[in-house]
């Protein structure tokens, strides 16, 4: 596990290099974004939940989104894949206009996201959710269906891929059970390895890590970070500061719906406006700080605020 | 009370046209709720559609199989008027839909608007669409008795409606077979748990709702046809009962197996039959004739919440699969 962690590939150094030489300030153009987002708004009666001016997502790299809860992340993935529609706002994923498209349309584009609440396909297998995830499937059109030998080659291969992931996310001994049986850790592995199924360009993985045991997650950091050496861009939601730091190329900060900051994890956590919009206004913390987000310093923070 | 008559009644239900005919529909229901999670409401105006269209096409002179296959055909077009606006919302919608659907058909259907083609509430007697379909027979003309079924060959209710229509329910059994354990079936299932899901991974699952849709309502027309042969189309015998009995019927055999509809038909028809003729035998000092078939139908009424609270999964379900928390 720490062999995985503190040896990255060089793909690891190529995506923060590419991402070196770029200004850590809100809406900044990337070297090779696969995502260019503009003026994407999304209102919830009179409340805006996103208002996104201008986003790049940088190919080839992990990609942070993080934010206070509320903040607009998991609205803002919603929109992108298309789950959702925007009251105005326009975006290309590698170089491809997807607004106005539908969600089966953007996963096919390449596109596949998770969901915060997680969606495990109950009464299926843990390997029937995973070959669910699988493309290319030409049995999974209604005539070919009914000729078992037009699809059975493909479902080998599928089943084959599907065994080699269950192995790498630690579900393999479950993959004959009902994923409706699996803990709520399990689910969120499963599905992200479902998502894998499909060798997505980019993988939206909204909070990835919560609720999994932390001996887990270190491996999960491991599993994420080689997908982005096998050349997949990652664009993840998570509120655990410390796993951002780890793992994170670039970090994007949303806070009331717009984007506040951007950068290397290291400055982005440092960045007045990032501990502003997590904390108040209390400008001498660095949010990386091991001990910030420890309880304590949290309620001592609020006394303060209460008490100025 | 002569047991013989009443084992000879009862076991005629175990190979009865209408038992096939119901069997098929529950396949059918099958499919669009057991697979796919759809909540159809109205099979039996499916099934009402699908016997217009055969009676009407028949009445004109045409053979069986072209005749079958427009009211098949009507039955798909039912679907697909159905499913177009309803499929893209939640489920709820397709069920007041199908629900109300199914009652405006047999409403036209028995009104003299369309007389002409329905008969108005009267029907359509089956000798005016049977004969092409008997004439196809390759039974002798005559009887056969197999033990306890003796029937004639070739009349609406004989042996050759018998033969063909469970053929039809064999048939049906063994595609939904192939459909359900193939990637297709799997894609219907997974809609079933988690449509959003589903559409994350990347299937267009607007359109596997509407295959489900056809081909479940495909399977109801055919029903349709095989339910009017020994009789005649009649409005009023196809309406909300006949929908709950096939609800009934899947329930009793269990949602999303293979042969649940099939033997929850058989059960459903022997144990109503064995009812109804003990009930005449031993009430009809304290119910009139006329009041028994009311009885029996809220003795299946109460079977069906029985069975949805003690044994949701059916006979043939699988209990631990409703012990899942589905989240
Ligand atoms: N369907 C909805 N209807 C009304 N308001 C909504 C809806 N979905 C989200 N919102 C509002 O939009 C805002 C952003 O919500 P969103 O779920 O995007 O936050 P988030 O950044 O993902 O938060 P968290 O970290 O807690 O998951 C919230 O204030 C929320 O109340
Ligand atoms: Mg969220």
């Amino acid at each position: 596990m720490s062999a995985e962690l503190s040896s990255p590939a060089p793909l690891a150094k190529t995506a923060a290099q590419a991402l070196a030489g770029v200004a850590p300030e809100p809406g900044v153009a990337k070297p090779d974004p696969i995502i260019v987002a503009d003026d994407v708004v999304r209102r919830f009666g009179g409340m805006t939940a996103v208002d996104v001016r201008h986003l790049e997502v940088q190919r080839g790299a992990i990609t942070a989104l993080i934010g206070p809860n509320g903040a607009g992340k998991t609205t803002l993935f919603n929109l992108l894949t298309g789950f959702d529609k925007p009251n105005s706002g326009t975006w290309e994923f590698d170089g491809r206009r997807l607004n106005g498209v539908s969600a089966g349309r953007v996963a096919r584009a390449g596109m596949v996201r998770t969901f915060q609440l997680t969606k495990a396909l109950s009464r299926l297998t843990v390997l029937q959710n995973m070959q669910l995830g699988a493309t290319k499937q030409p049995g999974e059109g209604f005539f070919t269906s009914l000729v078992k030998p037009l699809w059975a080659a493909r479902e080998r291969e599928i089943t084959a891929q599907a065994e080699e992931l269950l192995i790498r996310f630690k579900l393999d001994a479950k993959s004959e059970d009902f994923a409706g049986s699996l803990s709520g850790g399990q689910r969120k592995l499963l599905e992200m390895a479902r998502a894998l199924m499909a060798k997505p360009e980019l993988v939206m993985l909204d909070e990835p890590m919560a609720g999994v045991n932390p001996a887990l997650t270190q491996s999960l950091l491991g599993h994420i970070q080689t997908v982005r050496d096998e050349g997949t861009t990652v664009l993840f939601v998570e509120h655990d500061m410390q796993m951002v730091r780890r793992i994170a190329d670039w970090v994007v900060v949303m806070a009331e719906g717009k984007i506040v900051a951007e950068g290397p994890p290291s400055a982005v956590m440092e960045n007045p406006a990032v501990v502003d919009a997590y904390l108040g206004a209390h400008h001498d913390t660095d949010l990386g700080d091991e001990s910030v987000m420890a309880e304590g310093v949290l309620e001592q923070l609020e006394a303060e605020e209460a008490t100025e | 009370m002569n047991w013989s008559d009443l084992l000879s009644l009862t076991a005629g239900e175990l190979i009865a046209p209408t038992t096939a005919a119901y069997a098929l529909a529950a396949i059918g229901l099958n499919i669009h709720f057991g697979f796919t999670g759809l909540l159809n409401m109205g099979q039996a105006g499916f099934m009402l559609v699908g016997a217009y269209g055969f009676a009407a096409t028949a009445q004109a002179g045409q053979g069986f199989p072209l005749s079958a296959l427009v009211g098949v055909g009507c039955s798909v077009v039912f679907a697909l008027i159905l499913g177009i606006p309803t499929l893209k919302l939640r489920g709820d919608y397709l069920a007041i839909v199908t629900i109300s659907a199914a009652e405006i058909v047999r409403l036209i259907g028995r009104s003299s608007v369309l007389s002409d083609i329905t008969n108005g509430a009267a029907g359509i007697p089956a000798s005016r669409f049977n004969k092409d379909f008997l004439g196809l027979s390759v039974l002798p003309d005559g009887r056969t008795a197999l033990g306890p079924f003796a029937y004639a060959n070739n009349v609406g209710d004989g042996w050759w409606t018998r033969i063909v229509a469970w053929a039809a329910v064999l048939l049906a059994v063994l595609l939904v077979w192939r459909l359900m354990s193939s990637p297709w079936g799997r894609v219907l299932k997974g809609i079933r748990e988690d449509e959003d899901a589903v559409r994350s991974l990347g299937k267009s699952v607007y359109g596997y709702k509407m295959q489900a849709l056809v081909l479940g309502g495909a399977m109801a027309g055919f029903a349709g046809v095989l339910f009017v042969m020994p009789a005649s189309v009649q409005p009023d015998a196809m309406g909300r009962s006949m929908t709950f009995f096939i609800w009934t019927i899947l329930l009793l055999g269990g949602a999303a197996t293979l042969w649940g509809p099939v033997i929850g038909s058989m059960i459903f028809f022997v144990a109503l039959m064995f009812i109804k003729t003990v009930m005449r035998d031993v009430l009809p000092s304290v119910l009139r004739p006329e009041q028994l078939e009311p009885l029996a139908g809220i003795l299946v009424g109460i079977t069906l919440m029985l069975l949805v609270i003690f044994r949701p999964q059916g006979i043939f379900g699988d209990k631990k699969e409703l012990m899942l928390d589905v989240r």
